[in-house]
């Protein structure tokens, strides 16, 4: 790692730690999540400023509506990538609780047993993705491409075309009200639990170190005692069932039930967390900077939308933003290495990530 | 002399060798799933095969995604991956079109040319991006992805290219046959037998092996890594620019949504066709068998008797299932080698 090049600091006796190469300010704030944070604060209030309307009584709301599935997903695909594997089947057990949901209530099924049915099949279809990975050991890559297809598949196939739109209203309106008078969806107290769940989970427990660890370089991860085939499954069981609460959620707030609903989610999820500061590679990122990924690109695409442009441009920048966010570092670090007075202090020419990596 | 040897050379004759190496290869095995798919759907229902549309469907319908299961071999074969060629598809479809609304007397071959042109620049972009800054190439072709489709879509509107602005001889391009065997799956197969030619003896294509195998090796070996990375890019887009002209050439219409998911197709032909993922093996003839059996799948569930909302689920099995017998042979190969180094 990046760390254990860093030199001693001047006074320093033969062995130091990075982590107190820098004062804990630097660490805190010059690392990627922060300049993630950043840039949503500034685009929020920018827009604030600028998008007529976007102060308005609804656009938070609508917003956090939007972003919620995303927000969701987000917290067990970054575990996911931060062990080096990937989930892309996500959308598609989305699109299959949905399904289920609709079918189980138009058979007479009530509203809490249906998803309560679907959340199952979420944690079965995580459950063969997690042992088809963690236990059979193929390429996460591979596994859920493959069930990428057979979920959706399953989805459609259930359904056909049609589409389920009778739901109870109570519960339809569960999905789109508001906390009391608040602008905040009533989607956010879930959200919300299960953020502090993850946080705890990834950042202040020995299962999240094991998650890092797994990432860094697995084997050693095994040596050092970390069961890594059960972290792996454990995620993927956790992100089959966030993935069908999400799916529930979708279902409800829009009142259709559809085999294609939510389709390409997947990798809306990842590019909000790759751009959210988590290695691609695993063993890098936190959770903070996921969800600010999330929120940026929620409000850089509410912003546009109110000044009426185009959801494609909203891709675009998206899409330029995911590869600036790789490319800025090698960039950084090109620079820093050209500039002859900073390449005697090679750890003041290391860029951000680096103290990231230190702090994590 | 013997005694210096791991393992005896093989006292078989040469054709037997042959014959063994293929029904034992992984490819032989994805072939038979394919012929016995069309011999199923055919018996069903003959027209399948025995008519005059069933046979050139049967042939032509897989030329596009072969094209892209090509390219996309040639990538994955590196240890990287191009989500981008969906899109790309998509672009040069458009493009394609314009080319003949602005002067419908284009010559042939100059709008293959341009299409693999266009097709090639865009390659270049994810090649210099992911070679040049070491940068993961699923990032940087996921970012791709939404940057060119949504250029397309920001281009292109709710605009449709429609069958009446592309000029009736490309039209016919479209579905000409030359000795019963339609012109763009020869075209498809001629690119196929120089790419599997090249990957299989030339120093380049061994070279690709090399970089999946272990990068890192590779670059202290001292191979151009960057350089060959970048031309595998370059090769991906070039292809996935020839499958759009053959979109238009076939379908003979573009919009914003055109290629759309067919990235995660290309992908998962490769991954069937045996393949690995993680680069450094498979071939590009088990690419391009897994392309076919993934179209032909599609066209064949309704003739036997699946409503063909199942396809993707079928498709979903039939992945898991590739990589579980991959997985399967391996640690089979893996044993025997062990028991070889053993009793020597």
């Amino acid at each position: 790692m990046t760390t254990t090049q860093s030199p001693a600091a001047p006074a320093a006796p033969t062995r130091t730690y990075a982590d107190y190469s820098a004062p804990l300010w630097r660490r805190w704030l010059l690392t990627r999540e922060m300049a993630v944070i950043a840039l949503t604060v500034a685009v929020f209030v920018y827009a604030t400023i600028n998008v007529e309307n976007f102060d308005g009584p609804l656009t938070v709301k609508f917003l956090l509506q939007d972003i919620a599935p995303i927000l969701l997903i987000a917290l067990p695909m970054t575990l996911i990538i931060i062990t080096g594997e990937i989930d892309l089947s996500v959308a598609s057990i989305m699109g299959l609780s949905s399904v289920l949901l609709g079918v189980f209530h138009d058979s007479g099924m009530s509203i809490p047993a249906a998803a309560l049915l679907a959340l199952l099949a979420g944690l079965l279809c995580g459950a063969l993705n997690g042992f088809l990975i963690a236990y059979v050991g193929l390429p996460s890559l591979a596994v859920t491409i493959g069930t990428l297809a057979l979920f959706r598949g399953i989805a459609v196939g259930l359904l056909g075309t049609t589409a389920i739109t009778e739901f109870t209203d109570s519960w339809a309106d569960l999905a789109t009200n508001t906390i009391g008078e608040s602008r905040i969806p009533l989607v956010m107290i879930p959200f919300a639990v299960l953020t502090v769940a993850f946080v705890v989970l990834l950042h202040f427990s020995t299962f999240g170190r094991g998650i890092y660890e797994i990432g860094l370089n697995d084997e050693a991860a095994h040596f050092t005692g970390v069961n890594v085939a059960r972290t792996k499954f454990i995620l993927f069981v956790l992100s089959g069932v966030v993935s069908a609460f999400a799916g529930i959620y979708f279902t409800l707030r829009y009142g259709s039930a559809r085999g294609d609903n939510a389709t390409g989610y997947e990798l809306q999820v990842i590019a909000a967390v790759l751009l959210g500061g988590v290695s691609i590679f695993g063993g890098r990122g936190r959770l903070h900077g996921v969800l600010a990924g999330v929120v940026l690109i929620g409000v850089i695409s509410s912003a546009l939308r109110l000044e009426s442009v185009t959801v494609n441009v909203t891709n675009i920048i998206v899409g330029l933003l995911l590869v600036a966010s790789v490319i800025l570092p090698s960039v950084l670090a090109w620079a820093s290495s050209r500039l002859p007075r900073k390449a005697t202090t090679p750890p003041e020419s290391s860029p951000t990530p680096n103290a990231a990596s230190a702090g994590v | 002399m013997s005694t210096d040897l791991l393992v005896e050379p093989s006292s078989q004759s040469r054709g037997h060798r042959i014959l063994t190496t293929v029904v034992r290869s992984r490819e032989f095995s994805i072939a038979i799933v394919l012929v016995l798919i069309v011999l199923a759907a055919t018996i069903r229902r003959p027209t399948f095969v025995f008519s005059g549309d069933g046979w050139r469907d049967t042939l032509l319908t897989p030329s596009i995604l072969l094209l892209l299961a090509i390219g996309q071999m040639v990538v994955i074969v590196t240890r990287n991956v191009d989500l981008s060629v969906g899109s790309i598809l998509g672009v040069t479809a458009y493009v394609t079109g314009k080319i003949f609304i602005a002067n419908p007397e284009t010559s042939v071959v100059l709008v293959f040319l341009a299409g693999m042109l266009v097709g090639a620049a865009l390659g270049a972009i994810n090649g210099f991006l992911v070679a040049f800054f070491r940068v993961p190439a699923l990032v940087v072709t996921l970012g791709t992805m939404y940057i060119f489709r949504g250029v397309l879509t920001n281009q292109i509107g709710s605009e449709r290219i429609v069958a009446g602005d592309i000029p009736a001889n490309f039209e016919k391009l479209g579905t000409d046959q030359i000795l019963s065997i339609p012109l763009l799956t020869i075209i498809g197969l001629v690119v196929l037998a120089i790419v599997g030619y090249y990957l299989y003896t030339a120093r380049g294509g061994r070279e690709l092996y090399a970089i999946g195998s272990d990068p890192d090796a590779a670059r202290l070996y001292g191979l151009g890594v960057g350089k060959r990375v970048f031309g595998a890019f370059v090769l991906s887009g070039a292809l996935a620019g020839l499958a759009g002209v053959f979109h238009i050439a076939r379908y003979a219409t573009a919009f914003a949504g055109t290629g759309r998911d067919l990235e995660l197709q290309a992908v998962a032909a490769v991954v069937i066709g045996g393949v690995a993922i993680f680069g450094g093996s498979g071939t590009v003839w088990g690419a391009a068998i897994g392309a076919f059996l993934l179209v032909t799948i599609n066209r064949a569930l309704p003739s036997l008797g699946i409503e063909d909302f199942w396809q993707r689920a079928v498709v979903g099995a039939l992945i898991l299932g590739a990589i579980v017998l991959d997985r399967v042979l391996a640690v089979r190969q893996a044993r025997k080698l062990a028991e070889s180094r053993d009793h020597s």
